[in-house]
């Protein structure tokens, strides 16, 4: 089982970019554009790994450190979530408590680098980003625990296993919690209304502005381990809200099946990702905080329905 | 492990006393007097743990020879975990004295011996007498340590504030123990505990348990009680500083629980609500005052705010839960709060003694005048990120573990009757996740501008490491923040024997070394050992893929990104208030603010200045209202010599009647 782990958590390193290339290619034919071939980003990947390596002289050592220490964060967080199959061991290894404070500990590193820069790029990424995922993450424990109290469980194999198995429709406590969770999301993973991936401008952006210095491998490393996270919060979305068809054993039917049932949920998802992506302007700064006001809101309601109408 | 208690005690006293008559050689007094304090934090270590391993209580009684007044004393697991608590920190202070500059080393040393012996006394007492005794010595003599540097007004005032709230404390407290006294007809701590199905009126109860938390959290400093402890502990010198905020703040919580757990007999629910309340209250307030300052130790005496705040929160859920005849959850929550007591005293011990080698080395105290000291500091530096991710409850270290349990312990409120309770304690646990979310924010702004970027000052770029001795202490304290981070198991399989002698019930499931797992499987687990060792693997195996592909790329030095206009110095970087400044706007009406911008000729300069609000409208007002108080007594005073004769006069006849 542990050998079936390691296979889930690679796929799901190596599956990131291209799910990255297909997001980009989704957005570029709702816009009418033509889109880079869906490898796209395993190229650029190459191509950076690569490109000789530009170090900033303000810099210390911890500048060089942080690119590992978030991506091995970030592939560890992949080990510990259910992809294909449930029931494998190490989804007992963390919770999604535990899986909330991993983010928070790549992100601890991510803004540590921004600052080690030393100059006010760097500082401003690492200040905005620390506002959003200050937010962010109350109403992301509460929509979490809206999840985990209709299993009684904060494991997420468990959690995952119960809502597929015993309850095919949607509690009104979980479209509550969905909601919330998507705007999370999009918080996290720095997509538009929050933040926009594809910016030039230094100054409107988050992410971008916190590895302004990084380059080469290390810009490399960062950029791939933001693929995965980004697809880590697709997968949770999915794998929490609409389970079917992922499989809690291991067959080789099994597999296939889970697989053709995660690519068509994940197209699904991102059409409408798409979707909203154009249709929306990013907002200004100080207009996040009531987008993640909203998710804390709905994931409280959750958690009220929840204990009032579906418990009592 | 008789001999080791009293070994312990003597050898702390022995220590101050030592320090009196070395007063004259202060290089052998530093010496004996750090190994001598040393060795009594070893002797509390051990009989610490010996009692958590046997759970076999011991007790004396000494007679002092006045009628009714026997001194108890007893060591149980409760006192013993607080005893091993104060051991490793004041080991790590011994490492760590010798090399830190303190320049009447005489008095600090008799103060520290004596401050020192009062807690474990503290600890150790076992009747109302001997306790108060080690209580107001404590007080007193960490009052001398705060008012240290007392050249300057602004330290004076704080430790005058400091002794005015001790008091007020021990007031409390007192009363609050004069209650269980006159109900249980004795001090002894057993006697009162003995009073099992004894009548105490549910108002008495009460009473008694708010003046003992208002007394207790005065001295811990829950808000809004808080406001001594960010003016107090910066002043003092910081081995003195971390001996405060990472012990004694311990042995007021200590005191609580003593106090509730073990020797009220009924515990309601709504106490649990209200403890519950202002331990989130003490959280969030302490964190955000914390990311609004820029003296590096007052930042982190906010912190201890909030990290008692954490505890209480722990405590506020056990109670609810014992309450509710839920014992399991209740000891769940009780381990949780004394797992962060440790931790808390680890971590901000560790960040105290850092923050004490940055001060002495770079002689700075502001975050904005600092910059670069990784460069210069590379070994504080990195025992001080330790530090930083612990404090910021951050897998796998250590402080994430105890913020995990008491997650867990709120999750499981779904199991009450009451619907209000399980609606507010998952909202307690949001409020939570966003005082850690905020606490992570505020080291990421105070490591950046400590630690990274640019020197921004000449004393700054001159800074170098500390010597061995502090070296030692922080690089031992550095390896218990990870220690008990990827080992909660063999910590909690100790901590066990607490609840089962306060409440009756342990822990299931301790047994399994390697997994956390607080109530079942099912429900949760936590392996973080596995956590640790997979990140390290998985990072070395990507260094080395990295390496073994691409290698042999080049790396250059340039200069960073300047827009193409060249000439970045490091008063461009960003500064700690521009770090805080999205989160000042967005969460304004915490504090008081005031900015201004004053444009004269030559040059522009921003004012901002943010206060206390809690100070403002509690404090000043009763400040006013006894001045005011004062002021219409002094009218009194009128000078005249026949006024004072007719006063006599009057008291004399007034005093004849009430007698006869």
């Amino acid at each position: 089982m542990w050998l079936i782990a390691i296979a889930q958590t690679l796929l799901f390193v190596i599956a990131a970019p291209l799910f990255a290339g297909v997001m980009k290619w989704v957005k570029c034919q709702l816009q009418n554009r033509i889109a880079p071939p869906i490898w796209q980003p395993y190229l650029n990947l190459n191509k950076l790994f690569r490109k000789e390596v530009l170090i900033a002289t303000t810099t210390s050592q911890l500048f060089r450190i942080a690119p590992y220490v978030i991506f091995s964060i970030t592939i560890f967080i992949c080990a510990t979530v259910p992809l294909l199959i449930t029931n494998t061991p190490t989804t007992a290894i963390a919770d999604v408590i535990v899986i909330v404070g991993l983010f928070a500990l790549a992100r601890f590193f991510l803004t540590l680098a921004g600052m080690d820069t030393g100059t006010a790029f760097g500082g401003m990424g690492s200040s905005r980003e620390m506002l959003i995922s200050a937010i962010a993450e109350p109403a992301l424990l509460m929509v979490f625990f809206a999840v985990a109290m209709t299993a009684m469980s904060t494991n997420l194999a468990v959690i995952i296993n119960q809502l597929a198995l015993h309850r095919l429709w949607l509690q009104p406590s979980l479209i509550f919690a969905a909601l919330g969770f998507i705007l999370v999301s999009l918080a996290e993973t720095g997509r538009i209304p929050v933040d926009n991936p594809a910016t030039h401008l230094e100054l409107t952006m988050i992410h971008e502005a916190m590895i302004l210095e990084y380059s080469g491998r290390y810009l490399a490393l960062i950029e791939w381990a933001a693929q995965i996270k980004f697809m880590l919060y697709a997968i949770l979305f999915i794998n929490l809200f609409f389970p079917w068809g992922i499989v809690s054993d291991f067959s080789w039917f099994n597999i296939g099946l889970s697989i053709l049932a995660l690519v068509i949920k994940l197209l699904l998802l991102m059409i409408i990702l798409g979707m909203s992506e154009i249709s929306l302007a990013k907002l200004r700064l100080f207009r996040v905080p009531y987008l993640l006001n909203l998710a804390f809101v709905l994931g409280l309601l959750a958690v009220l329905i929840h204990i009032i109408i579906e418990v009592g | 492990m008789n001999l080791a208690l009293l070994l312990t005690i003597t050898i702390a006293l022995s220590s101050s006393a030592f320090a009196l008559v070395l007063h004259y050689r202060p290089r052998i007094l530093k010496f004996i007097f750090f190994t001598l304090l040393g060795t009594s934090g070893l002797g509390a270590i051990w009989a610490g743990l010996s009692v958590l391993i046997t759970g076999q209580n011991i007790n004396y009684q000494i007679n002092l020879g006045f009628p009714n007044i026997i001194l108890q004393f007893a060591l149980d697991p409760l006192s013993g975990f607080f005893l091993a608590i104060v051991g490793i920190i004041v080991i790590s202070v011994a490492c760590y004295g010798p090399n830190y500059k303190q320049r009447p080393i005489t008095l600090v040393s008799f103060f520290t011996g004596l401050f020192v012996s009062s807690m474990y006394l503290v600890l150790l007492a076992h009747d109302v007498f001997s306790f108060m005794l080690a209580w107001e010595l404590m007080s007193v003599s960490s009052y001398f340590l705060v008012v240290y540097h007392h050249e300057q007004a602004v330290n004076r005032h704080a430790a005058l504030l400091y002794l005015l709230m001790a008091q007020a404390s021990g007031l409390l407290i007192l009363f609050a123990f004069s209650i269980l006294t006159k109900f249980a007809g004795s001090m002894s701590f057993d006697v009162m505990h003995a009073m099992q199905f004894s009548p105490i009126s549910p108002t008495w109860t009460s009473i008694a348990f708010f003046l003992a938390f208002f007394g207790f959290g005065m001295k811990a400093g829950i808000v809004p009680l808080h406001v001594w402890l960010p003016k107090a502990h910066p002043v003092a010198p910081s081995h003195i500083s971390a001996l405060m905020s990472g012990v004694m703040l311990k042995v007021a919580v200590y005191g609580f629980i003593r106090f509730t757990f073990g020797l009220l007999q009924h515990i309601y629910w709504q106490w649990g609500s209200i403890v519950l309340f202002i331990g989130v209250a003490s959280a969030l307030l302490g964190v955000l005052y914390a990311l609004m300052q820029h003296d590096l130790k007052k930042l982190l005496a906010y912190h201890s705010v909030e990290n008692i705040g954490i505890i209480f929160i722990g405590l506020g859920l056990s109670l609810i839960f014992t309450s509710t005849d839920h014992p399991v959850l209740a000891a769940l929550g009780l381990i949780a709060a004394l797992y962060h007591c440790l931790n808390h005293a680890i971590f901000k011990s560790l960040l105290f003694l850092g923050a004490g080698a940055i001060v002495q080395h770079s002689h700075e105290h502001d975050l904005e005048r600092m910059g670069g000291l990784i460069k210069t500091m590379p070994y504080t530096a990195w025992c001080f990120l330790i530090g930083c991710i612990s404090i910021s409850a951050l897998p796998p270290f250590n402080g994430f573990v105890s913020e995990w349990l008491i997650f867990q312990d709120a999750f499981q409120a779904v199991t009450l009757k009451s619907e209000v309770m399980r609606t507010l304690i998952p909202v307690s646990a949001a409020l939570l996740a966003l005082t850690s979310a905020l606490a992570a924010a505020c080291f990421v702004k105070a490591y950046g501008v400590i630690f990274l970027g640019q020197a921004r000052t000449r004393h700054i770029r001159r800074a170098h490491d500390p010597r061995f001795g502090m070296r030692v202490a922080l690089g031992f304290l550095a390896i218990l923040c990870i220690f008990f981070g990827i080992a909660p198991t063999f910590t909690i399989s100790l901590l066990n024997i607490i609840p089962k002698q306060l409440i009756g019930t342990q822990l299931p499931n301790t047994h399994n070394w390697l997994w956390l797992i607080p109530i079942s499987t099912k429900t949760s687990s936590y392996n973080a050992l596995l956590v640790m060792v997979g990140i390290l693997s998985i990072g070395l195996v990507s260094y080395l893929l990295v390496r073994a592909y691409f290698g042999r790329i080049k790396l250059r030095s340039v200069g960073p990104w300047d827009c193409g206009f060249g000439g970045i110095n490091s008063r461009m970087q960003y500064s700690a208030t521009a770090f805080a400044m999205p989160l000042r706007r967005i969460f304004q009406s915490a504090w008081s603010i005031r900015e201004k911008i004053e444009k004269t000729d030559s040059d522009t300069n921003y004012l901002l200045q943010i206060n206390d609000r809690i100070w403002q409208y509690i404090y000043l007002p009763l400040e006013r209202f006894s001045f005011a108080l004062a002021r219409s007594f002094a009218k009194l005073q009128g000078g005249n010599i026949r006024v004072y004769l007719a006063y006599t006069f009057v008291t004399l006849i007034l005093l004849l009647w009430v007698i006869a």
